[in-house]
């Protein structure tokens, strides 16, 4: 049984004819070839997988992608500019050497992207609970943890220096 | 680059944690791994596995299995008809005996997950369809699931050429009078000790890509392996093809950590498939496959006495080592890995007088052994750490007091192993790490709150194996030197070969900086090639903490004589002596106020060769070799770990953690920090979480990410990490290796530190990973007296 879907990936529009079985993570990588989303489970619990799915990091490996009709699918892809400069988590990545291998990188990313969207005050405690739940084989996880926290308090002293301008 | 790189303060590249050159695209999902790599018309593999720990095969059926729709073709081993993969070494029957490894299981299965056969579809979907459709008959022989059970009387035989089940057997050193310095010591102390088998779990699973290739007459195989060139080796031998026929080339790889450092049978059964069917096959393992079939590692036991005098000096070292490799000794380096390292090795940091070892590899129904992270080491290193302390408990001497009385601190040291350390800061890793901890008040709380504990770890790590230290391993495939050609193209920037791997470690960035230094130019003009077969010269991959070391140091040399020949040039273009030139540290060669740029001498190498000196051809290349002559370079550290245990639940928190490393001189600090965490972070998994545990019938009982705890940002600690700095003497640059010690101490500082707040209880725990109930049970038995004394 095949199935023609239509999703919304990094703001662009795909037509699919796909498996109903066939997961979100291998459509992504293997029919529309954004491989920079990886696979280190495909069970639910490495994270490698994670995406955006409306914003909320979701495990790519675990969905179907008939389930994400009529979403906004983001992937690591869409972080950088389209010159290749990187946005402010990602160069915080290279600045705190939060990445070795690089495999579960962009999982990092996106489950960081996701979670500083909804909160941006988190503090460093609650940026490891969250980091936690991805699975790292090479940094052991501090300077991780060291890159999101710096990404946001760059992102809040921005922020106040806007609001700051617009109260003066 | 995306940022101005910045120099070290002495105006070098090495020393400076400039940005890495792997970042930018592995930040934006441009990176290239196996599972990346799409070719036209590709198929996809996946292999029919056993189900038995250990049975003769009656039967292999595949017929049902090619007609799965979607599949396209399944071969067994008789299909294929490849060679064995063997691993030897060079001692007598009665020390080592060789077996073979089938690339696909023949006539009998020895452990659950052997690849039996390789189905091929048209998509990986269609390709687990087909697997399941095969019907394999066996008929089941004794498993034998441990080492006690493999050694014991009558047991059966894994391999029937193997008699107790003993693949290596090594006595070794036996220092005369070793007997009678145990009977007159004032203080012997005992450790028994088991440490649990471990999956080194690269995050990235193993793969491969391979595809035969009429225009260039290669069979051309991507995957991500630590030793390219010996999975070409072994895959020429095995398919019946000429080196030359065969193209190995390593993508980007999600990690490695030794399990990729050993020729995998999957690989070679992919690429003998690809090459059969003539079209491109992909193989990706799936995670259960990497957790029950691919390589494990670590499980050993220990019996050990160590004799001390009322000092606490130690006087003699007595060990038994056993160690549980699976079913197959792996390729290049044999089921000896892990004995031949504990029993080469042990000692470590101290001065031990007198020394004896036994080592012994055995074999049994599990998943066999590759090298990982520190091999034997964070085993051996436990094992010794733990004599210092029941030593300390014993006489009553502080445990730091007494391993500082035992520490090496006069160098070069020839140890009663045969091997002489070069120069580290063993007392003075000790000194500081207790500095750290007492700076932060630790001490102080564990004085006041009984659950609190604090272990020290201290070890040396020989990390630059050059091919004669692998030789005194009676290796019959040495590893050890590298090799590494360099070109300068026109414009004034270079490729360097390596024969290491960087898969994680940032060669791309480091080996850049060494190269640059040598030469005067940035490092982002130095490009690191390897990880190709038909691009690399020849090479023995990333393992043993030797990249830097020995790699660094080779491509130091090419670099230093392509500097050279840039003089010669240049001297001839002047007219002045080779002598009076030199790089001048910005892309160019001077003589006095003289000067021309290597684009310059380039142009004539290259455009204008008759300009050239008689004697020297056109062309800018060099290149160069290194090896280790003596017995290698020795890093060395002591970790500290201060943890609280909870009486609920048994439950170990790691409150703080201090790592004292000392790797010479760290080429890029910040590089050097990664891997010092995250090896802690893999030493710390061993001591507390992880374990493949095996059923009495052989069945693995981790198959899942449910079944196996990798711990996670909640539990690893931050590192505090302090550098000391004593240069290696005869590397570029004097830096030591720095791939594995966070590995190595961990467990041992854990242990320690749980001991130590087991302190009250009279209980003391000397196995890995540390059973969290025994620390419930000691606790709460502990607590009794208290309860009843109400
Ligand atoms: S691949 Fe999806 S969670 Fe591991
Ligand atoms: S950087 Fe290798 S798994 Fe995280």
């Amino acid at each position: 049984m095949i199935q023609l879907i239509e999703l919304t990936v990094n703001g662009e529009r795909h037509d699919l004819v796909v498996e109903p079985r066939r997961t979100l993570v291998d459509v992504l990588r293997h029919d529309l070839g954004l491989t920079g989303t990886h696979v280190g489970c495909e069970h639910g619990v490495c994270g490698a997988c994670t995406v955006l799915v409306d914003g909320a990091p979701v495990r790519a490996c675990l969905v179907f992608a008939v389930q994400c009709e009529k979403t906004d699918i983001r992937t690591v892809e869409s972080l950088a500019d389209a010159d290749g400069t990187l946005s402010d988590l990602q160069q915080s990545f290279a600045d705190h050497h939060g990445l070795q291998c690089g495999f579960c990188t962009p999982g990092m990313l996106m489950l960081a992207e996701g979670f500083l969207a909804e909160e941006p005050d988190a503090t460093k405690e609650e940026i490891r609970d969250v980091v936690a739940a991805n699975l790292c084989r090479c940094t052991g996880y501090q300077t991780i943890v060291e890159a999101v926290d710096a990404c946001a308090r760059r992102r809040r002293a921005a922020r106040q220096e806007v609001l700051g301008r617009s109260a003066s | 680059m995306t940022r101005e790189p910045h120099l070290h303060r002495d105006g070098t590249w090495v020393g400076a944690s400039v940005p890495r050159r792997e970042d930018p695209r592995l930040l934006t999902g441009r990176g290239r791994f196996v599972d990346d790599i799409r070719l036209p018309g590709m198929l996809h593999a996946a292999f029919v596995r056993s189900t038995e720990a250990h049975a003769r095969i009656a039967s292999v059926d595949l017929s049902a299995v090619r007609e799965v729709p979607g599949v396209v073709a399944a071969f067994s081993a008789a299909d294929l008809g490849l060679h064995d993969i063997v691993a030897l070494l060079d001692r007598p029957l009665h020390e080592f005996v060789p077996t073979a490894m089938p690339v696909l299981a023949k006539d009998k299965v020895r452990f659950v997950g052997e690849p039996i056969a390789i189905v091929v579809a048209r998509d990986p979907y269609a390709a687990e369809d087909g697997r399941e459709a095969a019907v394999v008959e066996y008929e089941p022989l004794p498993p034998i699931t441990s080492d006690s059970a493999a050694l014991a009387e009558g047991a059966a035989l894994v391999h029937e050429e193997a008699p107790r089940n003993t693949l290596v057997d090594v006595s070794l050193f036996a220092t005369e009078g070793i007997d009678e310095v145990f009977a007159a010591a004032h203080t012997v102390v005992e450790v028994r000790a088991r440490t649990g088998r471990q999956n080194a779990l690269p995050l990235e699973t193993r793969g491969a890509v391979a595809e035969w290739d009429d225009r260039d007459e290669q069979l051309r195989v991507h995957t991500c392996t630590q030793v390219p060139h010996q999975v070409r080796t072994v895959l020429a031998a095995s398919a019946g093809l000429d080196e030359k026929e065969v193209r190995v080339i390593v993508p980007d790889m999600g990690g490695g950590f030794g399990l990729k450092c050993v020729v995998g049978r999957e690989e070679i059964a992919t690429a003998a498939a690809a090459l059969r069917l003539r079209k491109p096959v992909k193989w990706i393992e799936d995670r259960s496959e990497a957790l029950t079939a691919s390589f494990l590692a670590r499980e050993q036991r220990y019996t050990v006495r160590a004799a001390f005098d009322a000092d606490g000096r130690i006087q003699a070292l007595d060990a038994d080592v056993v160690c549980d490799m699976g079913a197959y000794s792996c390729y290049p380096f044999t089921a000896g890995i892990e004995p031949l390292m504990a029993s080469a090795e042990m000692p470590g940091v101290y001065k031990v007088p007198a020394y004896r070892v036994r080592g012994r590899a055995v074999t049994t129904n599990k998943a066999p052994t590759a090298p990982y992270r520190g091999v034997s080491r964070p085993q051996y290193v436990m094992v010794m750490e733990r004599v210092m302390e029941k030593a300390a408990r014993a006489l009553g001497i502080d445990p730091v007091e007494l391993r500082r009385r035992n520490v090496i601190t006069e160098f070069p040291y020839r140890g009663v192993n045969d091997v002489t350390y070069d120069p580290g800061s063993y007392k003075e890793s000790l000194d500081l790490c207790e500095q750290v901890l007492r700076d932060e008040g630790w001490f102080d709380r564990r004085g006041s709150d009984p659950a609190i504990g604090i272990g020290f770890a201290c070890f040396s790590e020989r990390t630059g194996y050059g091919s004669g230290a692998f030789a005194q391993r009676k290796m019959a495939v040495v590893p050890g030197f590298d090799v590494s050609e360099i070109r300068m193209d026109l414009d004034g920037t270079v490729s360097v070969t390596t024969g290491t791997l960087s898969h994680g470690q940032s060669h791309e960035t480091t080996m850049a900086q060494i190269v640059a230094d040598r030469l005067g130019i940035p490092y982002d003009k130095v490009k690191i090639v390897q990880g190709d077969t038909d691009r690399v010269l020849y090479g023995w991959g990333s393992f043993a903490s030797r990249s830097i070391t020995i790699g660094g140091s080779a491509a130091a040399a090419s670099a230093e004589k392509l500097g050279e020949r840039l003089r010669v040039i240049a001297a001839h273009l002047m007219d002045v002596d080779v002598e009076s030139t030199e790089l001048d540290g910005a892309g160019g060669v001077r003589a006095g106020d003289r000067r021309l740029s290597f684009t310059e001498i380039a142009e004539v190498a290259y455009l204008r060769s008759h300009l050239l000196p008689k004697d020297v051809e056109p062309g800018l290349s060099a290149t160069a070799s290194f090896d280790v002559g003596g017995d290698g370079t020795f890093s060395n550290a002591t970790h500290a770990a201060v943890v609280r245990l909870d009486p609920g639940t048994g439950g170990v928190e790691i409150l703080r953690y201090v790592c004292v490393e000392d790797c010479g001189v760290a080429i890029n600090p910040k590089v050097v920090e990664g891997q010092a965490r995250g090896g802690i972070a893999q030493g710390i998994a061993g001591a507390l979480f992880e374990e493949v545990r095996y059923d009495d019938a052989g069945q693995p009982l981790a198959a899942s990410f449910m079944e196996y705890k990798v711990p996670t940002a909640a539990e690893i600690p931050d590192v505090r990490i302090e550098h000391l700095e004593t240069p290696c003497a005869f590397t570029a640059n004097g830096a030591k290796g720095a791939g594995e010690g966070g590995t190595i101490g961990a467990p041992a500082a854990v242990l320690n530190a749980v001991n130590d707040a087991l302190r009250h209880t009279g209980v003391e725990l000397d196995d890995t990973p540390i059973p969290r109930e025994a620390i419930f049970r000691a606790l709460e038995r502990a607590a009794e007296p208290a309860l009843e004394a109400r």
